[in-house]
């Protein structure tokens, strides 16, 4: 249901998302009417689902960023349910996904430093229901992070 | 560091979920004259609080029916240089994020592909063959949500 046109809009608005109808247009090589016009079509459909401005944590004061992979109880027939419920109600996750393999889930954690991880640890995630397991990575950096699809 | 006020953290929480609202739209929206909120607006991005926009797209309708997290140990650190297998692992248009992290893996990427016949492809002909590249756990996606986290 795209066409190459569409795609190439998508391409360069993926790479330059603060860029209005008009500039996107020029790199696109069409004419603004069309790159709205396209535009709008594509959000219509449901494609283009949104286009948000992205947090700096750190910048916040945030300077920890922990992974937490956990393996659910599985013998409790509403453990994903409720443990995800649980999850939603800590401020400081701030992703959240499931998985089909070794592990079952992934919360993404923020701290404002280590003690206050520690603390979150103790207080938020151990306490969370129904957790068999769970392995801490630490993020040390982002290599790539603009998540463009190759359409 | 800088502190937020609760009109500016009403502000970053619109933007996150619409980044083209205007300066006078926000302020209609917070009781705001459009010079304020464009001050406030501007504030957030000068002070890197918003460090980019970033596109949500739906990936099933544009034929991405799959997302899998891979973990991937380095078999042969100090022979291969991380500078090395960060810029070839960069460079694959599947791999979407690359995260250097610390534990179990070194790395973890979040690749997309068609299908799963596709992800094989890309695992084996681009992942597999990267310099360096020695253990690696697949994780499926199956759900994912990113909450507003602690902006109130």
């Amino acid at each position: 249901m795209l066409d190459d046109t569409d795609r190439r809009i998508l391409r360069h608005y993926q790479h330059a998302p603060h860029l209005g109808p008009a500039e996107l247009a020029d790199l696109a090589g069409v004419t603004p009417a069309t790159c709205a016009r396209r535009l709008d079509r594509m959000q219509a459909a449901g494609v283009i689902r949104a286009n948000r401005a992205v947090i700096d944590w750190r910048a916040l004061g945030y300077e920890v960023e922990v992974s937490l992979r956990i393996t659910l109880d599985k013998t409790q027939v509403r453990a994903f349910d409720e443990f995800l419920e649980a999850a939603r109600n800590v401020p400081e996750v701030i992703e959240i996904q499931t998985f089909l393999g070794r592990v079952d889930l992934r919360l993404s954690v923020i701290a404002r430093d280590m003690p206050h991880y520690q603390d979150l640890y103790r207080r938020a995630i151990l306490t969370l229901p129904h957790i068999a397991d769970i392995e801490a990575l630490m993020h040390v950096a982002r290599i790539k992070s603009d998540e463009v699809l190759p359409v | 560091m800088i502190e937020l006020d609760t009109t500016d953290r009403l502000i970053l929480r619109a933007l996150t979920e619409d980044a083209t609202r205007s300066a006078s739209a926000i302020g209609r929206r917070l009781g705001l004259s459009q010079p304020a909120a464009w001050r406030r607006i501007r504030k957030l991005h000068d002070s890197g609080v918003i460090k980019a926009q970033r596109l949500d797209l739906d990936h099933e309708k544009l034929g991405f029916g799959v997302t899998v997290f891979l973990g991937v140990k380095l078999a042969t650190k100090g022979r291969v240089s991380l500078d090395d297998f960060e810029r070839a692992v960069s460079a694959i248009p599947e791999v979407q994020t690359v995260e250097h992290i610390l534990g179990l893996y070194d790395y973890r990427l979040r690749v997309v592909a068609r299908d799963i016949s596709d992800f094989e492809r890309v695992l084996r002909r681009r992942i597999m063959t990267l310099p360096g590249v020695g253990n690696v756990e697949a994780n499926v996606l199956l759900s994912e949500e990113r909450r507003p986290g602690p902006i109130g």
